[in-house]
């Protein structure tokens, strides 16, 4: 095992750092982190640190839900906030979750292999958090179930053309589904699990998990057929939920958000910023796991395509929208497009820009796409710069909208801040707690990926 | 009733070289025992191609339908509700609902049927009491074929899975 965690990458077979892997190697490197290996005391201070931020999150609950969103920053102006920012960005960073995982699927990407299982965890925790924010902006969240129809004594129903509607189905359905496809990913592995297992409590849990799982040739057959299926279906679901997002702002009648380029546009930033939260992980797994010997620079290069790609897409469609404030002529879209870049918040925007379309410009250089260290920073650099746009969307368009006497700006109080940095402690308390009880990497992949490589 | 044989090899060629042999002799092939997927054992081994797309198809359809007849049914029927003039049944913005769902039920039609083609969960199989079967979901690969009655075609059976490469060849459950 020290041999194959130890060697450089291999230009024969990009995907694998070692001369030779056989399958009980690759296996062990991946099941023993879980069952054999105490997790130290780094892991446990990672939980620590977490948890600090997991009781920030819970005490910026209690508050609002017993103040009300007055404690926000939010006012009759700039009415929607941090909240809607945060919401946008959580289930952006969870869509790239499912198309990295899906869509290198459909395209028989071996690569895939490595990463998908984290990323599609990624999704599930991310999805769960982003679905928080509509709740917690409610007036009443105490009746979010509202949004259901179900029968009762007011004889009323949901009003289908409503946005927060469309959002309650799109963020339940998806949740659901990226749960579904995680833990179908999951089963072959969760037997190999059961089958390694030393103790009695774990040979339960995870052979009730695998549902009697025994990698018969028929069941791998069904497995596959309903692994691709699901990842087909995935694709356009995401493009769907990602646009409703869109339209949240896109059904509106306010200057600047009233573009028919929302939808798609949402959708290049959401795999713009998954990709760059799923080569973060990659990096954090990769160091914190010992897998250097099944994730190679060669996986960093290709996530640094993909990130360069979306960004000129991404900039493209800050063009597109420029360009069309000033085409269309209307007064208000061309006042707010002046306020973008000179206004109140312009300094944001510039820091926008710079991150998001100027910084990711430099993975046009093999040697910086080589680095690990480098598309972390940039990639982190992306998620700023993703989470800025949001938040900028909403600032510019509400401060900035057709009644000049209307304008204000919008100040964040401190539970804003501490509804922005909790949830992601949040993230990576679920993330570290994942990590400890099921393989980051998918096993049988792995294996398959060895023979195909022809390192076994 | 005689129980069928347990080969154990340690690569995945091994495996798919004695099931084509097998095969060609005219033994009664059951089933394999894979770490992973082998898409050669597809026209080897009698596996019947899967039917999940269809229930995929057919439940997704079918909840999207409903869900579209819910919205319609409460804004046109029982609760109409004139805002600015919009048409009652204002399809354009009811399909995304029906999409959402739509997807969602094919994918949980497809786990229902995934499951019921594999005939899962069924946590027990006698298969299961094979030695050393555990490392059939890390690094083993295990062939099962079927025994018949008579002494010599079952000694040829042996003999052919030892010719084959196997570690070792065991009756199912022990």
């Amino acid at each position: 095992m020290s041999v194959i965690a130890s060697a450089p990458a291999n230009p024969a077979h990009p995907w694998i750092a070692a001369e030779h892997a056989n399958y009980s190697e690759v296996t062990a490197l991946i099941a023993d982190p879980v069952l054999l290996r105490p997790a130290g005391w780094r892991w446990w201070v990672a939980l620590g640190v977490s948890g600090l931020f997991v009781l920030a999150t819970v005490v910026a609950i209690y508050v609002l839900f017993t103040e009300g969103i007055g404690v926000w920053g939010v006012n009759s102006t700039v009415v929607w906030g941090y909240a809607i920012a945060s919401y946008v960005w959580w289930i952006a960073i969870g869509s790239g979750g499912t198309l990295i995982s899906a869509m290198l699927l459909i395209t028989r990407q071996r690569w895939r292999a490595s990463v998908n299982r984290f990323a599609e965890t990624m999704t599930v925790f991310a999805v769960s958090i982003s679905g928080l924010f509509p709740i917690l902006h409610l007036g009443r969240p105490q009746y979010f179930y509202w949004l259901a129809p179900y029968p009762n004594t007011m004889l009323l129903w949901p009003q289908w053309r409503s946005a927060l509607v469309w959002d309650f189905w799109a963020i339940v359905s998806y949740l659901l589904f990226s749960v579904l496809f995680l833990y179908i990913g999951l089963l072959p592995d969760l037997a190999t699990m059961r089958d390694r297992a030393t103790t009695v409590p774990r040979q339960v849990i995870y052979g009730a998990l695998a549902l009697g799982w025994r990698g018969s040739a028929h069941h791998w057959r069904c497995y596959e057929t309903f692994q691709i299926t699901l990842a087909a279906l995935a694709v356009p679901l995401v493009v769907s939920v990602h646009s409703i997002v869109g339209l949240d702002f896109a059904a509106s009648l306010m200057p600047g958000w009233q573009e028919t380029i929302f939808p798609p546009y949402f959708v290049v930033g959401a795999l713009f910023s998954g990709f760059a939260s799923v080569a973060i992980l990659t990096a954090l797994v990769r160091w914190g796991l010992r897998l250097e010997a099944v994730i190679t620079v060669h996986h960093f290069n290709a996530m640094a395509k993909i990130l360069l790609l979306a960004s000129i897409v991404m900039t493209c469609s800050y063009a597109t929208e420029w360009f069309m404030a000033w085409y269309a002529g209307a007064a208000a879209d061309r006042s707010l497009l002046l306020f973008l870049f000179t206004g109140s918040y312009a300094p944001l925007y510039w820091m926008q820009l710079f991150f998001n379309c100027l910084l990711p410009q430099a993975l046009w250089f093999p040697s910086v796409r080589r680095n690990v260290l480098f598309v972390v920073v940039i990639a982190m650099g992306i998620n700023i710069g993703m989470w800025l746009e949001r938040i900028l969307i909403i600032w510019n368009t509400l401060s900035h909208g057709y009644a000049v006497s209307m304008w204000r700006l919008f100040y964040p109080t401190l539970w804003d801040w501490m509804l922005l940095f909790g949830p992601i402690g949040l993230f990576v308390f679920f993330f570290l707690c994942f990590v400890r009880l099921v393989p980051a990497v998918p096993m049988n992949e792995l294996r398959k990926l060895c023979r195909e490589e022809h390192v076994a | 009733m005689t129980k069928p044989l347990v080969a154990e090899f340690s690569d995945p060629d091994s495996l798919i070289g004695a099931a084509q042999r097998l095969k060609r002799e005219g033994h009664q092939l059951l089933d394999a025992f894979t770490p992973f997927r082998l898409p050669e054992l597809d026209d080897i081994l009698p596996v019947k191609p899967p039917r999940i797309r269809l229930s995929m198809l057919l439940g997704g359809l079918a909840m999207a339908g409903f869900a579209y007849f819910l919205q319609w049914y409460s804004s046109v029927i029982d609760y109409p509700l004139n805002v600015g003039g919009r048409p009652l049944n204002s399809w354009p913005a009811f399909l995304l609902v029906p999409f959402e769902v739509g997807m969602l039920a094919a994918a949980l039609s497809g786990l229902a049927a995934f499951l019921w083609t594999c005939r899962l969960p069924r946590l027990y199989h006698p298969v299961f009491d094979t030695t050393d079967f555990a490392r059939a979901t890390q690094d083993r690969f295990f062939l099962l074929a079927a025994q018949t009655a008579e002494e010599e075609r079952r000694a040829s059976l042996r003999e052919l899975l030892k010719q084959a490469g196997a570690l070792a060849v065991r009756e199912q459950g022990s």
